[in-house]
């Protein structure tokens, strides 16, 4: 998932998929910090009691405010690294829709609790 | 006719923002799916690219509202602490499912899928109107990046339809209502 070009039309080039590959695949991997963050939560009492950054809200709180900034901080990343230069964006879409898929199994409580 | 503050902002946390969510959800799938699968040569109107733009950042900020609504609003109620020897739990839903075997899994999957899934709406369809917004005419060249937003609105669509429907039984088997009481309408005694 480097700098690749995919397309070698002269607007692809005036017009670089590297930005909207960047918010892709952190859209991908934010979701998944969802999903992650609170199997963590639910499985690891002193993760869970870290989590709780708001009390009347409880874990909730942490996981969801954890999994947004890690999601902002890594677009703000791929976004500096990509965003001049066409990258393989087939490979990173297909990235960004595994990690999406995994997100909404992995939120599903039946599928959390195998872990 | 009457209705509590907690009833109040359930309703506009699942009928305000949440249901028109899922209704902006069909028009710009819709639209998307319209607007690309015409041949690359035919131009779109630069208000229509506007109206769009404009459009898929309404239905981010109403995302965002709804899921922060939801969880600093109405899940503390939802997930309040009877004090010891309370007898009626109506005002503690989380306890009052818990409280039988046949409503817990209202709670035990349905709440805690819809607590984190809902979380991929604002996610996702934030990146869309991202992606759009800086792309708009030229997202004609790039069609993996059409496909991943059109993927994405799609999941979106899948993730506010699930936290919706829980949201809908959560509430009518266990209602978040309480708090002070405003009066809409004095009816008529008969």
């Amino acid at each position: 998932m480097s700098n690749q070009s995919t397309s070698s039309t002269p607007q692809a080039k005036l017009n670089p998929n590297g930005a909207g590959a960047a918010a892709v695949l952190a859209a991908g991997i934010g979701s998944f910090l969802v999903a992650v963050f609170a199997i963590l939560a639910d499985k690891a009492a002193s993760i869970k009691s870290l989590m709780n950054f708001y009390n009347p809200t409880g874990p909730l709180s942490g996981v969801t405010t954890c999994a947004i900034v890690g999601w902002l901080a890594v677009w703000a990343l791929l976004h500096w690294r990509w965003s001049w230069r066409n990258v393989e964006v087939r490979r990173v879409t297909a990235a960004a829709f595994i990690l999406l898929f995994l997100s909404l199994l992995l939120t599903f409580p039946p599928i959390a609790d195998l872990f | 006719m009457e209705i509590t503050v907690r009833g109040l902002w359930t309703m506009i946390h699942g009928m305000g923002f949440g249901a028109l969510y899922l209704m902006a959800c069909s028009g710009a799938l819709v639209e998307l799916y319209r607007r690309y699968r015409s041949p690359l040569g035919s131009e779109t109107k630069e208000e229509d690219e506007r109206f769009l733009r404009i459009y898929l950042t309404a239905m981010a900020v109403l995302a965002w509202l709804t899921v922060l609504t939801g969880a600093y609003i109405i899940y503390p109620w939802y997930r309040a602490v009877p004090p010891p020897g309370t007898a009626s739990l109506a005002a503690f839903p989380q306890r009052l499912l818990m409280s039988s075997p046949s409503t817990a899994a209202w709670h035990s999957i349905g709440m805690e899928w819809k607590e984190y899934v809902a979380w991929l709406v604002p996610i996702s369809i934030t990146m869309a109107a991202a992606v759009f917004s800086q792309y708009r005419r030229s997202l004609r060249i790039h069609p993996e990046l059409r496909a991943a937003v059109l993927g994405f609105v799609c999941a979106s669509l899948l993730a506010a339809g699930i936290a919706g429907f829980f949201g809908v039984m959560l509430n009518k088997n266990a209602p978040v209502a309480g708090g002070p009481t405003i009066h809409i309408v004095q009816g008529e005694q008969k």
